[in-house]
């Protein structure tokens, strides 16, 4: 591009340009870089606006003194951007991803036949009905520990009763939307991964798109409305085996009645407080869909990738869970639910 | 629909170069991490051509065919398909595009959780009219092409690899595509079964005209169904041959691809 071994200094001078595309603005890096490798110096100057964005996006930078800068400091520089960077590039990530599923709820709205409903039955029924033992064992597991912390302590203060009030409100307004939806995420998380990731690897989720359908429509969209639907009828169930945890410890460990326990209950918990839990599971469940279905989509790397993607979908759902959870109940504390 | 948009049935190819090309790459260049699979990369494909793509396993042939439809972006260059730009394109043409498109995938890419006719049917049930008994008899009519008559109701996993293959087949070809994408058709299947696939392969693109590339390792697929001959290496075509030429050449990679050859 350079003829003839110039030496000396060359300054391009861009201040009249408003507008480059990405091939010229390599051509003039290029240029650049020819002339350095024949001992001369170039400089791009005068960019502004676009055309400067455009050139520092294809790597020109002001020319460096001929020894190079101390690499630590650079070093140093470039971490903590590139960690700014990798941050802020998640972020958008997420945001696009979001974005998509908005788009397409609202496609899937609008035209709901589109939906594979066959698929949403198949799927409600396995990570809804077929969740429903383990749920109920560990929800009564929760009512009844819950219960026998507590009665050492409020037997203490003649206080026994109040057990019921403890129960009942951390049960449902905390512990069963939670533990029902770490479940959950933990059954049907690890299994939208561990699906959606073979489907990826074996080429069915390219399949899915050459034949012109979207993997969301088809794949994501049945996952999220059977979670949507089987979620909050879970937590329900979790609720009433949560409450019958306490009733046990109520009447076999503290002689309480069925009638005062069940009264107690029905004066400590309200319709909001249910309501609320309901508001969590619902939550709950788009996450957990949104996450193992995110983490199945993006899967590559064979069986291996697989295996990847499923403990990184539950770990993360699970830790997305509890951050919202705590979110969720500061803000029911502000309104009052 | 698409039925009446079809080339009509020609027995003459065009001769390569004359026509427009259905697939145009220009300076292609796709990498993973650092590792560069296709370096400006340049390809056309001319209508009714069907090209061959050859290459050691890893060199970015599947890597190519999904660029054809959009299922894989270049970090740099075009692909055009029909003279469209794949990767400009609104979605809604995109998806207009890709159902002109029939893809064999690797290992067929059958859907798991449907059986083997509802696999196949699936691109007529999503992009046709036919009513549920033409859609049969298509079905039923394209298994018995790939050699599978009668099993519409097993379960892709209840399937050999050559079957799952086959199957896939069959539904890359339903929809009658303009364009067919065949991503190792013979692999894995017995040598009997992987002539009479070069046959159908070779009989499609003859009787109906089709645009067609295969990638495959099989010098016997070769000699059946191209019309001309790629060596991809290293990201960039080393050899690009009409069909008789590529197999009498002294290249030294074409004969130590050729002379491998089980065949
Ligand atoms: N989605 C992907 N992510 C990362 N690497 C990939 C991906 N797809 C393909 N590769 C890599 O690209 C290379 C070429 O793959 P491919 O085109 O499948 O090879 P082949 O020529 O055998 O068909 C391989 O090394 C593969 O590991
Ligand atoms: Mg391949």
């Amino acid at each position: 591009m350079v003829e003839d071994g110039p030496v000396g200094h060359y300054e391009l001078d861009l201040s009249g340009v408003r507008g480059m595309d990405g091939g010229s603005a390599a051509l003039l890096i290029q240029l650049i870089g020819d002339l350095r490798e024949r001992g001369a110096e170039g400089e791009i100057v005068g960019a502004t606006g676009k055309v400067r964005g455009l050139l520092e996006l294809y790597g020109a930078h002001p020319p460096k003194p001929s020894d190079k800068a101390p690499p630590a400091r650079v070093g140093l520089f470039e971490q903590v951007g590139a960690a700014v960077d990798d941050l802020l590039g998640k972020l958008g990530e997420a945001a696009d991803y979001i974005g998509t599923l908005v788009a397409e709820a609202r496609l899937a709205i609008r035209t709901p036949r589109t939906v594979p409903w066959g698929n949403v039955v198949r799927l409600a029924e396995r990570h809804g009905a077929d969740a429903l033992p383990i749920v109920a064992a560990i929800n009564f597991l929760v009512g009844l520990i819950l219960a026998f912390q507590a009665s050492g302590q409020l037997e203490r203060f003649g206080a026994e009763i109040l057990v019921a009030d403890l129960v009942g409100l951390s049960v449902v307004r905390e512990l069963g939307p939670l533990m029902t939806a770490i479940i959950v995420a933990g059954r049907s998380g690890a299994a939208f991964a561990a699906e959606l990731g073979t489907m990826r690897v074996s080429e069915e989720v390219d399949a899915l798109r050459t034949l012109g359908m979207s993997p969301y429509r088809f794949l994501v969209a049945p996952r999220f409305i059977a979670l949507i639907l089987t979620l909050p009828l879970l937590t329900l169930m979790a609720d009433g085996v949560g409450l019958l945890g306490g009733l046990v410890v109520g009447i076999y460990v503290l002689d309480l009645t069925l009638i005062s326990y069940w009264n107690e209950t029905l004066s400590a918990v309200g319709g909001l407080d249910i309501l609320g839990g309901l508001i969590k599971s619902v939550l709950f469940a788009m996450v957990i869909a949104a996450i193992a279905c995110q983490r199945g989509l993006a899967t590559s790397g064979g069986a291996e990738g697989v295996g990847r993607s499923t403990t990184s979908a539950v770990v993360t759902t699970i830790f997305h869970l509890v951050l919202l959870d705590a979110a969720l109940t500061w803000v029911f504390r502000i309104y009052g639910i | 629909m698409e039925e009446t948009t079809k080339p009509q049935a020609t027995t003459e190819r065009p001769a390569s170069g004359e026509a427009a090309p259905i697939i145009r790459f220009r300076g292609v260049h796709k990498s993973f991490g650092d590792k560069v699979i296709l370096d400006g990369l340049d390809l056309d494909v001319p209508e009714g051509q069907t090209l061959v793509i050859m290459g050691p396993s890893g060199t970015g042939k599947s890597v190519t065919l999904r660029h054809v439809i959009g299922l894989m972006q270049p970090d740099q260059g075009q692909v055009e398909v029909w003279g469209k730009d794949v990767n400009q394109i609104a979605r809604k043409e995109l998806v207009a595009l890709r159902k002109r498109i029939g893809y064999l995938f690797q290992d067929g890419a059958l859907i798991n959780w449907l059986n083997v006719g509802d696999n196949v049917a699936l691109p007529l049930r999503e992009n046709s009219k036919l009513d549920e008994a033409e859609i049969r008899e298509k079905v039923e009519h394209k298994l018995e092409l790939v050699h599978l008559p009668g099993i519409w109701d097993r379960m892709p996993g209840e399937l050999s690899g050559g079957m799952r293959k086959r199957v896939g087949l069959a539904r890359a070809l339903i929809t009658d595509a303009e364009l067919i994408l065949y991503d190792e058709p013979n692999a894995g299947l017995d040598p009997e079964m992987s002539g009479s696939i070069n046959q159908l392969i070779a009989e499609i693109a003859d009787t109906l005209g089709i645009t067609s590339v295969v990638v495959t390792h099989l010098q016997s697929c070769v000699r059946v169904v191209a019309d001309r001959v790629v060596l991809l290496e290293k990201g960039r075509l080393v050899v690009d041959l009409p069909r008789d030429e590529f197999l009498a050449s002294k290249h030294p990679r074409v004969r130590s691809f050729l002379g491998d050859d089980p065949d």
